[in-house]
C-alpha cells in the first residue's frame, strides 16, 4: 500500500514537466510547427531558474526567468524557421546544442566549485502545499493533492487548453494553421502570427517545465539535467494525438515508467541499476512504436513553413 | 453598373509577367467567364482581385471606389469571396467550424448549436443539402463544394469567384452546381467563372472575357461568340478536338486483365475483381470520378503497386509477380498521371530525361559508361519531332510548361515502341494546344497496331479517343459504353447506378 502510493504521487511528480513542456509543444503543432528543440529550452529553462534562484533568493524570480530565457531561445528557432523558413528539424537540433552548450559553459563559469560539496549549490525550491482536506485521503490524497504548485499549475493548463481547442475559435484557427495554412490564409488568419504565438506560448510552457526540474522537483541544477525529457514529450504528443486530454494520459504513462524506476529501485530487487533506470526510455521506443502505424492526428501542415505567394 | 473594375493591371513574379496591362470589369448580377489556357493568367488576376497576391501596376476599383488589396480581409470586407480549385477546406473540422472559421460573427467562444442553425438556414434558401455537423473528411467534393460556397455566403459576399469549378466534379453534380449558381445571380450576386472549358462559357455565362498569356484578348457577350471562335481566341488558331478515330481493326489481345484485385495506401480493396483486356490497334478507355481506383489499377499494371489477387498478361506472358524492369522489357510504356512526381526527374535536363528507363540498353550506354553523343542525338531527334519548346536538349525538365513536359514523357514512352502505352491522365493540366497534341500522339500509336490503355476523369477526352469504355466506380466496372452512349447514361454510372437501379427509385 505504501509502495503504491509512493509510486502514484511519484508518477504524477514525474510526470508534470513532461506534461507542460508536450502541451506546449503540441499546441505549436497543431499549428505547423514541428520543434525538436525543445530539450535545449527546457534545459535553458531549468538553468535560467536555478541561477536566478540562486542570484535572487526566491523561486518567484526563478521562475520568471525561465520563461523569459526559454522564450528568448525559442524566439530565435522562430524567427529562423518561420520568417526565414528554414528547415525545423534542423533548427531545432541546433537549438538542443546551443541550449546544451550555453548552459554548461555559464553554469560552470558562474556556480560550480570543483570539489565543493552539493550541499553549497542547493537552492530553496518550490515547496509542497498539501490542500487541506483532500490531501488526507489514503492513496489519492498524496497522488494529487499534496504537490508544489507547478503540478497543479498542469492540471489546471489541461482543461484550459482543452477547452480552448475544442470551444474557442482561438483553437479552430490554431488548428487550421497547421492542417491547411492557405486555406487559413484565404480567410484572413494570419498564419505567421499564428504561429509565432503558439512557438513562443510553447516556449513559455518549456520554461516552466525546465524550472519544474531544477527548483521543484530538486533544488540544483546539473549539466543536461533534462536527460531527454524534450524529446520524450515530443513522443508524448504523438501518444496523445495532439489533445490536452491524450497528453494529460500520454505524460502519465511515461511518469509511470520513471516511479516505475524508482519504485523498483527502492524495493532493491536484485537487477542492476543500469537496466532499471533503461525503464522510461524502452516504454518511449515502444509507445511511440505502438502508436507510429497508424500516425492519425498529426497536423497536415506539421514542419512546412508557410510562404505566401 | 460595374461593381468590380479591374485597370491596367501588370503582375510580375520576378522577371516572369504573369498579367500584362490586364482590364477587367464585372456588372451586377452577371455571371462572367474569364477564360483561357493554363498559364493565361485567369488565376493570378482573381488572386489578385481577392487580395492573395499584390500587382504591380493598376489600380482596382470596387463599386467605384479605389481599394488597395493587400490581404483576403480587404477582400472580404468588400463583399468578394473566393471558391477556390483546390479547396480551402480543413478536413479534420466540421462543415460548421469551417463556414465559421476566422469570422468574427462567431466569437470567441464557439456556440455550436446557434452556429449549426445559421447555416441551416442557408442551406434551405439555397437549397443546399449539406449537413451542419459533418466533418469535411466524410463527405464528397460535390458537397465540399457546397460547403465553399456556404462559406462565402456567410461573410456576406456578392462578389463570388470560382476558380475551375467543375474540375473535381461529375456530370450531374456541375449541372447542380450551374443551377446554384444562376439562382444566386438572379439574386443579384455577381459571379466570376474561372474556367478553360468553352461549353460552360456558352452554356452559363452572360459575357466572357479570353485571356492568353497574360493578357486580355477580347471580352465579348457569350450570345455573339461560339466554340470556334472561342478556341481561336484561346489558342490564338483553330483547333481541332473532334474525334478522329473510326472503325477498327483490331488484333490479338497484348493486354489482359483478369479477376484483379489491389489494395490502396490505407490498406481497403481499391480495384475489385477486375477483368478486361486491350488489343492491337484499341484504345480502351476507363472513365470514372478521380479516386475511384483508377490510380491503384494503373500503378498495379505497371509493377508500382503489388496485385493482391488476378492475373496480368502483357503480350500473353505472365507478368502478375514480375518486376518493373521486365514489364518494359516486354514493352510496357507508361505515361503517369503525376508527371513531376512519377514522369520525370524535373533537375535533369531534357536529354537524360529522354533516356530514362533506357539507361542501359546498349545504344546508350557502354558497361557502366553513358554514351553521351548517342544520348544528344536521340534527344535532338525527339525534341524535334515532338515539337519541345525550348528544343534546347540540355535544359532542365523542371523549367518547361506543363505542355511541354508532357511532350518529353510522351516522346519517351513512344520512342520506346512500346507493344502496350498506358497513359493514365495524359492531358490533365494541359491547354488545348498541348492537349491535341498529346492526343493526335495517342491515335497514331492506335494506327501503328498498339495497344493504348488510357484512364483519364476527363470523360470529353475519353469519349474522344476511345474505342470501348469502361466506367470505374468504387473499385469495379459499372459496364462498358460506347463514345455515342447519351451522356445520362455515362451520369449514371460515373456515380454508381445502373440503369436498371433509376427505374426501381
Amino acid at each position: 500500500m505504501e509502495q503504491l502510493s509512493y509510486f502514484l504521487a511519484a508518477t504524477v511528480r514525474m510526470a508534470t514537466p513532461l506534461l507542460i513542456a508536450a502541451l506546449g509543444l503540441a499546441i505549436a503543432e497543431r499549428a505547423g510547427m514541428m520543434n525538436i528543440g525543445g530539450e535545449g529550452v527546457m534545459l535553458m529553462g531549468a538553468f535560467a531558474a536555478y541561477a536566478a534562484t540562486r542570484l535572487l533568493g526566491s523561486y518567484w524570480f526563478g521562475v520568471l526567468f525561465a520563461i523569459v530565457t526559454s522564450v528568448m531561445l525559442i524566439t530565435v528557432f522562430a524567427v529562423v524557421t518561420i520568417t526565414y523558413k528554414a528547415e525545423q528539424v534542423v533548427v531545432g537540433a541546433a537549438i538542443n546544442m546551443l541550449g546544451a552548450g550555453i548552459t554548461s559553459v555559464v553554469y560552470r563559469k558562474l556556480f560550480y566549485r570543483a570539489g565543493e560539496g552539493i550541499s553549497g549549490m542547493m537552492v530553496e525550491s518550490f515547496p509542497s502545499i498539501p490542500i487541506p482536506g483532500l490531501s488526507r485521503i489514503p492513496v489519492l490524497g498524496p497522488m494529487l493533492f499534496d504537490h508544489n504548485v507547478i503540478v497543479y499549475f498542469g492540471f489546471f493548463l489541461v482543461f484550459v487548453l482543452w477547452f480552448i481547442m475544442r470551444h474557442t475559435s482561438l483553437g479552430l484557427k490554431i488548428i487550421a494553421c497547421g492542417e491547411h495554412p492557405e486555406a487559413a490564409d484565404s480567410l484572413g488568419i494570419h498564419v505567421i502570427r499564428v504561429r509565432y504565438l503558439t512557438t513562443l506560448f510553447s516556449g513559455v510552457l518549456m520554461g516552466i517545465s525546465g524550472a519544474y526540474l531544477s527548483i521543484a522537483q530538486t533544488n540544483a541544477f546539473g549539466e543536461d539535467m533534462t536527460g531527454g525529457k524534450g524529446y520524450i514529450a515530443l513522443a508524448v504528443v504523438i501518444l496523445g494525438k495532439w489533445s490536452p486530454l491524450g497528453i494529460l494520459a500520454g505524460s502519465a504513462i511515461f511518469g509511470g515508467a520513471n516511479a516505475l524506476q524508482m519504485t523498483v529501485q527502492n524495493l532493491g530487487v536484485g537487477l542492476p541499476n543500469n537496466i532499471i533506470m533503461m525503464i522510461p526510455y524502452v516504454v518511449t521506443v515502444l509507445a511511440v512504436l505502438a502508436v507510429s502505424k497508424k500516425r492519425v492526428g498529426a497536423p497536415s501542415a506539421q514542419g512546412v513553413p508557410y510562404e505566401k505567394s | 453598373m460595374n461593381v468590380v473594375e479591374m485597370r491596367h493591371i501588370s503582375k510580375y513574379f520576378g522577371s516572369f509577367c504573369a498579367n500584362k496591362d490586364v482590364s477587367f470589369s464585372l456588372e451586377e448580377g452577371e455571371i462572367h467567364a474569364l477564360l483561357g489556357e493554363n498559364g493565361a493568367g485567369k488565376s493570378t488576376l482573381m488572386n489578385i482581385l481577392y487580395g492573395l497576391y499584390m500587382h504591380n501596376e493598376g489600380t482596382i476599383l470596387i463599386r467605384g471606389e479605389e481599394v488597395r488589396m493587400d490581404s483576403p480581409s480587404v477582400a472580404i470586407s468588400k463583399g468578394i469571396g473566393m471558391v477556390h480549385q483546390h479547396f480551402m477546406l480543413i478536413p479534420q473540422l466540421t462543415v460548421t467550424e469551417n463556414v465559421f472559421l476566422g469570422m468574427k460573427e462567431a466569437g470567441l467562444v464557439l456556440d455550436r448549436r446557434s452556429l449549426q442553425r445559421q447555416v441551416e438556414t442557408l442551406n434551405s434558401r439555397y437549397g443546399f443539402n449539406v449537413k451542419p455537423d459533418a466533418y469535411i473528411w466524410q463527405i464528397p467534393v460535390g458537397v465540399q463544394q457546397k460547403v465553399e460556397i456556404l462559406k462565402v455566403l456567410m461573410r456576406q459576399a456578392r462578389i463570388l469567384i470560382l476558380d475551375e469549378p467543375t474540375a473535381v466534379l461529375t456530370p450531374d453534380e456541375v449541372v447542380e452546381l450551374f443551377d446554384s449558381v444562376k439562382a444566386l445571380s438572379r439574386e443579384g450576386y455577381s459571379i466570376i467563372l474561372i474556367t478553360h472549358k468553352m461549353g460552360e462559357v456558352l452554356s452559363y455565362a452572360d459575357r466572357v472575357t479570353v485571356m492568353r498569356q497574360g493578357r486580355v484578348v477580347d471580352t465579348v457577350k457569350v450570345a455573339d461568340t461560339d466554340e470556334k471562335a472561342l478556341a481561336r481566341m484561346m489558342v490564338g488558331r483553330d483547333v481541332d478536338l473532334e474525334r478522329q478515330i473510326t472503325g477498327g481493326d483490331f488484333g490479338a489481345p497484348l493486354l489482359e486483365i483478369s479477376n484483379l484485385t489491389v489494395k490502396n495506401d490505407k490498406g481497403l480493396d481499391a480495384v475489385k475483381d477486375v477483368s478486361f483486356t486491350v488489343r492491337e490497334g484499341e484504345i480502351v478507355g476507363i472513365a470514372g470520378v478521380d479516386g475511384n481506383g483508377q490510380l491503384e489499377l494503373g500503378e498495379a499494371i505497371v509493377g508500382l503497386r503489388p496485385a493482391e489477387a488476378g492475373e496480368i498478361l502483357l503480350c500473353g506472358r505472365q507478368v502478375t509477380q514480375a518486376s518493373i524492369r521486365t514489364r518494359l522489357d516486354e514493352g510496357l510504356s507508361h505515361i503517369p498521371d503525376d508527371r513531376h512526381k512519377k514522369g520525370l526527374v524535373l533537375q535533369f535536363p531534357i536529354k537524360e530525361n529522354l533516356i530514362m528507363g533506357m539507361q542501359r540498353s546498349p545504344k546508350y550506354a557502354k558497361g557502366i559508361f553513358m554514351r553521351r553523343d548517342a544520348i544528344d542525338a536521340h534527344a535532338k531527334e525527339l525534341v524535334e519531332e515532338f515539337d519541345v519548346r525550348p528544343a534546347d536538349i540540355s535544359y532542365t525538365a523542371g523549367g518547361l510548361s506543363g505542355g511541354n513536359q508532357q511532350k518529353v514523357i510522351l516522346a519517351r514512352e513512344v520512342d520506346r515502341a512500346p507493344n502496350v502505352l498506358l497513359a493514365i491522365q495524359p492531358t490533365r493540366g494541359l491547354d488545348i494546344g498541348a492537349t491535341e497534341f498529346v492526343r493526335k500522339k495517342l491515335v497514331e500509336e492506335r494506327e501503328k497496331k498498339k495497344a493504348v490503355l488510357l484512364i483519364s476523369t476527363d470523360l470529353d477526352e475519353i469519349i474522344s479517343l476511345s474505342d470501348r469504355i469502361l466506367i470505374l466506380y468504387n473499385g469495379s466496372f459499372m459496364g462498358e459504353v460506347q463514345y455515342d452512349t447519351p451522356l445520362e447514361v455515362f451520369s449514371l454510372l460515373m456515380a454508381g447506378r445502373t440503369a436498371r437501379d433509376e427505374e426501381v427509385v
